[in-house]
């Protein structure tokens, strides 16, 4: 076998003290010597090092990869600390791939760290990847999903270790293989926006992303290793509530526009547009046909004793953490609940940072209410431009 | 038979995570479910009445899109529906 012995030849060694660290690695048949020195010499980059990003990083480092390239932009968030262990209380207002490489660096020094302090765009993503043999995408939206899935199939069908998680559930999977799905064999077509609530909009069980970034990093160990049976065609579901685990069978579609048999996307494309995301325009008066006004604007407004009728349609847990006083009528109760609310006055409505009160003042619209605005970035806006006191969750 | 409904769904299923209903195909049970469920159906169809791209139906394990008779499949009582949405989250 010509190319195992190339392996061989090309694989590093290991010295002394690795051999010390890693010693439960080299003393099982899967891994051994040799395994252990396919780690060393494989490179993986993590799209974002946030919740999933988080433990995947501390395994993928404390195994013994050689090579771990990180793409993050952001930084580190009091309210990130529920969930993205790899960053610390210390760390709040640092960014985050500064923050993650210390941590990296603490437990493994062996590990090289390749900085990408950047978001993953359609002009870079080729670029970064193409030195990398598996990628793990633990990123938060749907553009960047379908960016990171493409520009795996076009850089020669790169694995890309991929979970998601939404409140209490999570799904898993490998795609982009040669022979394996992709991405978009499963979700050909983004959801419209809004349909579909972000982590900040929906909340997320804290430990959560432990569960599923922890799967995404033993796929990419077991690649590396060529060990076991990769998520490859399946879809494992996690239930963290009911503690459940379900697995589905992927197919690869001929019919994919980018992995099938006749792609149409042979490069990569404008994937917020393609994920219907319209340039955000500061300040948009209007949007929708719903005028939009600034906490500064109500305050003023408010302040002035003019009549305003102020409606809060965020959840009740949601109010319990805080609110300004407005009438709560959660977004899913307000078609049944319109007959509570005066058409004759104006009304602006607000929500946490208004995604689902502008879908409210839509609806009050289409119902007949003429004189409905929506407060544009929610009681977060308020609580920054208006009332600091006020906590932000 | 047993309908699994997603997180995000289950909102407008009075917030159960499994729906039951009586049907003989996947279609029947999918339109016994958006009867029981209205405000469901919506988010599972489109204007024109298919099924929404980013919206998979499982029957056990296997997407209906690739079985043979697709929503014509016949079902069982010990047979499960999944809805699986796609989901974006990783914060």
């Amino acid at each position: 076998m010509p190319t195992l012995t190339e392996e061989q030849v090309a694989l590093p060694q290991l010295d002394n003290a690795e051999i010390a660290r890693y010693s439960r690695h080299l003393i099982l048949p899967e891994v051994g010597l040799e395994g252990q020195q396919k780690l060393k010499a494989a490179k993986v980059l993590c799209v974002g090092s946030g919740g999933l990003g988080a433990p995947m990083l501390f395994y993928l480092a404390a195994a013994g990869v050689g090579t771990i390239g990180l793409v993050d932009f952001d930084v580190v968030d009091e309210s990130n600390l529920q969930r993205q262990i790899i960053h610390s209380t210390a760390d709040v207002g640092r960014p985050k791939i500064d923050s993650a490489a210390d941590k990296i660096k603490a437990l493994n020094p062996h590990v090289n760290i390749v900085k990408h302090e950047t978001m993953l765009t359609s002009a870079n993503a080729l670029e970064i990847i193409k030195d990398y043999d598996i990628v793990a995408d633990g990123t938060d939206n749907f553009p960047t999903r379908y960016l990171v899935n493409d520009a795996c199939v076009l850089s020669g069908n790169k694995p890309n270790a991929y979970a998601s998680i939404f409140r209490f559930e999570g799904q898993a999977s490998v795609f982009a293989t040669e022979d394996g799905p992709c991405y978009r064999c499963l979700y050909p077509e983004p959801p419209p926006p809004g349909l579909v609530p972000s982590c900040a909009e929906g909340g997320v069980l804290g430990i959560l992303p432990g569960l599923l970034g922890v799967i995404q990093a033993t796929e990419v160990i077991k690649l590396i290793l060529g060990k076991g049976e990769p998520l490859i065609g399946r879809l494992v579901l996690v239930d963290s509530l009911n503690m459940k685990f379900r697995e589905l069978k992927l197919r690869k579609n001929p019919d994919c526009p980018v992995c099938g048999t006749h792609p149409t996307v042979t490069k990569l494309i404008d994937y917020q547009q393609f994920c219907g995301i319209v340039p955000e325009q500061k300040p948009a008066p209007m949007q929708n046909g719903i005028p939009q006004i600034t906490p500064v604007d109500l305050k003023r407004r408010l302040d002035a004793g003019e009549d305003v009728f102020v409606l809060d349609v965020r959840e009740p847990h949601e109010y319990q953490i805080v609110n300004i006083g407005a009438p709560l009528i959660p977004l899913g109760d307000l078609p049944n609940r319109l007959g509570e609310l005066d058409a004759n006055r104006e009304i602006v409505i607000h929500c946490k940072t208004g995604g689902r009160s502008q879908r409210a003042a839509e609806f009050l619209q289409k119902s007949g209410f003429k004189n409905v605005a929506n407060l544009a970035g929610g009681i977060t806006a308020w609580a920054t431009d208006i009332d600091p006191k006020l906590p932000k969750y | 038979m047993k309908i699994f409904i997603p997180t995000p769904l289950r909102v407008y299923v009075d917030k159960q995570d499994a729906v039951q209903v009586e049907a003989g195909t996947v279609g029947q049970a999918l339109n016994a479910l958006t009867t029981q469920h209205p405000d469901l159906k919506k988010h599972l169809y489109s204007d024109e009445g298919k099924l929404r791209a980013f919206v998979n139906v499982y029957l056990n394990d296997e997407d209906v899109r690739y079985l043979p008779e697709k929503e014509a499949t016949t079902v069982t009582d010990a047979d499960s529906l999944s809805i699986i949405p796609s989901i974006a989250g990783g914060c």
